[in-house]
């Protein structure tokens, strides 16, 4: 028993160690995020103390990233974008389940291939044809997260659906519901647990995405946070003090996110990767 | 009846619309693309066949470069992020204090963009590593981005970090749903932590290293993001990577024609992982 003891003893040491690894990169940026440069350049490894703390950086930081205007963006992006898929893709995914009919089963094939094209793929035709429609603006953005967010959308909640009973629908169509009632109103709550594991999953990549809005956006006051950081480190790559301060910045808003719906994030990606 | 058509239609229309323009469409004119030599702005677009495959295959020593850089590249990443993942997975299952702590920071780096990560490790390769050089006076931790070995080292260290944590979340989801009856039986038989992990703990976890080892090695293939901010293919071209590649093809070099034909063989690469990686799946669930 004392041996086993031991053993969980370090074993737990160990995994602070690594906790400390993992870590590390986050917290070194934190502490040089509060010292002026030249005490970048002195000693990155050094806590900031009493004479060498500054807070200036992150004013000036929030400042040059138009912090409020590129967050405000990324999340008005990725809220419309997310909410959209979740409804439209959760539509598809219904009727694809319950039309047992082989144009059903085309369309959710063609889907699940599409899931092999990488973006490169589709990157070029796509910006060209979009700027012939005049959708190289935010709504455009939208519509094309909806585009490459439906297949594994689709492919998830027609997973989900296959296991639902028939019995509620057909006892709601006796009672006169419409499609749309019906979906509406029986069919989509009971897609709770999944709607969250849907939404949890876009989330990640498109608040991250920075290839896309870097193709589409074109105009200074729409840019996303990612490429609102890329230009930002572009330009400033030798002001560390800044850079640093910015870098925490534009992580800030994942990691409160994380913080606050952790269970979920974990579920989301558990079951998003084994299921697929 | 006729009703209920119209509305398996009306329900599909939004998605397939987004999915069609946004997708289907590009594909297939991505193919036409990549036989012809357009230039990305001229309207003068000529047809010249598989002339851009023939050019990438004869000549085109970059992304050959690219292509086997990101091969040797996804091939030790899939070893590192999985070894260390399930590591991960193994130690916050194992009873250990704090596991649920010692979960958040392991999964954390996973939700930080690639462009962030980035630029996150630039910063502790150039500024960090470099202290440590000048504490420790040894030459090996400075100018690590600089440097092609160290480089290729540097975007590995990179992508461990990031994806160890999400792959340990998937071998977490199956460790669990190991009947804790059959590890104690063989306990009380006197098998010893190795034993038990090799017996009992490795075969049945086996489908979860199918999944996880093709979802790291599709995301290492395409990888992107990442590869743009720490290193930006630099030093010479020699961390970069197929994307990278392609990227740079068509808006440095304005080679659309070209670029395109590097991304349909970037397609057929990306679809055999994928292909594979569906015929594993399905066998392992044949065995179970």
């Amino acid at each position: 028993m004392a041996k086993r003891n031991i053993g969980h003893i370090l074993l737990t040491i160990f995994g602070f160690i690594l906790v400390a690894i993992f870590a590390a990169p986050v917290l070194i940026l934190l502490i040089n995020s509060f010292k002026s440069l030249k005490n970048i350049y002195l000693n990155v490894l050094s806590i900031p103390n009493g004479d060498t703390f500054i807070i200036s950086n992150y004013p000036e930081a929030f400042e040059r990233l138009d912090f409020l205007k590129s967050f405000s963006n990324s999340l008005v992006i990725t809220v419309l974008s997310t909410a959209f898929i979740l409804i439209f893709s959760s539509m598809a995914a219904w009727v694809l389940v319950r039309a047992k009919t082989k144009i059903s089963k085309v369309i959710f094939m063609i889907l699940a291939c599409s899931m092999l094209i990488p973006f490169q793929c589709v990157m070029l035709p796509l910006v060209k044809f979009m700027d012939t429609l005049h959708m190289m603006n935010r709504p455009g953005l939208v519509f094309m997260y909806i585009g490459f967010g439906t297949s594994l959308s689709v492919m998830l909640f027609h997973g989900y659906i296959k296991h639902i009973p028939l019995e509620l629908e057909e006892a709601a169509k006796i009672d006169g519901c419409n499609m749309f009632q019906t979906f509406f109103r029986i069919v989509f709550p009971m897609l709770k647990t999944i709607l969250v594991t849907v939404a949890i999953l876009n989330i990640m990549w498109i608040w991250n995405d920075f290839l896309l809005p870097s193709l589409v956006i074109n105009k200074t006051g729409w840019q996303t946070l990612p490429l609102k950081t890329f230009l930002f480190f572009g330009q400033f790559s030798k002001k560390w003090d800044l850079a640093t301060a910015g870098l925490v910045l534009c992580m800030l808003p994942i990691v409160v996110f994380y913080m606050t719906c952790q269970k979920h994030i974990i579920k989301g990606v558990t079951d998003g990767a084994v299921k697929s | 009846m006729k009703q209920s058509k119209v509305g398996f239609w009306l329900f599909l229309l939004p998605s397939l619309l987004a999915f069609t323009i946004v997708v289907l469409i590009p594909a297939i004119w991505g193919l036409g693309y990549s036989l012809t030599d357009w230039n990305g702005i001229s309207h003068n677009v000529h047809f010249v066949g598989f002339q851009n495959y023939k050019t990438i295959f004869l000549g085109d020593k970059d992304f050959l470069h690219a292509f086997l850089f990101t091969t040797l590249f996804s091939f030790c990443a899939v070893i590192f992020i999985n070894v260390v993942g399930f590591a991960l997975a193994l130690l916050v299952t194992s009873k250990v204090k704090c596991s649920t702590f010692m979960r958040t920071v392991f999964f954390m780096p996973n939700l930080i963009g690639g462009i962030l990560l980035g630029f996150i490790w630039q910063f502790i390769f150039i500024q960090g590593f470099g202290a440590i050089s000048k504490i420790t006076g040894i030459q090996g931790f400075s100018n690590w981005l600089s440097d092609t070995t160290t480089s290729f080292w540097g975007l590995l260290i990179l992508i461990t970090w990031q994806l160890s944590g999400y792959m340990m979340i998937i071998y977490i989801a199956y460790i669990q749903s190991i009947s804790n009856d059959l590890i104690e039986a063989a306990q009380i038989d006197g098998a010893n932590y190795i034993q038990r992990l090799r017996k009992i703990v490795i075969p049945l976890v086996r489908p979860a290293f199918t999944i996880g080892m093709f979802l790291s090695l599709s995301t290492c293939f395409k990888l992107y993001d990442q590869n743009l901010a720490l290193t930006n293919g630099g030093p010479y071209n020699s961390t970069e990577m197929l994307a990278l590649n392609i990227y740079n093809t068509a808006f440095k070099y304005n080679d659309l024609g070209l670029a395109q034909a590097k991304a349909v063989i970037f397609l057929i690469a990306v679809a055999t992982i994928g292909l594979i990686q569906l015929y594993f799946n399905k066998k392992k669930e044949a065995e179970m």
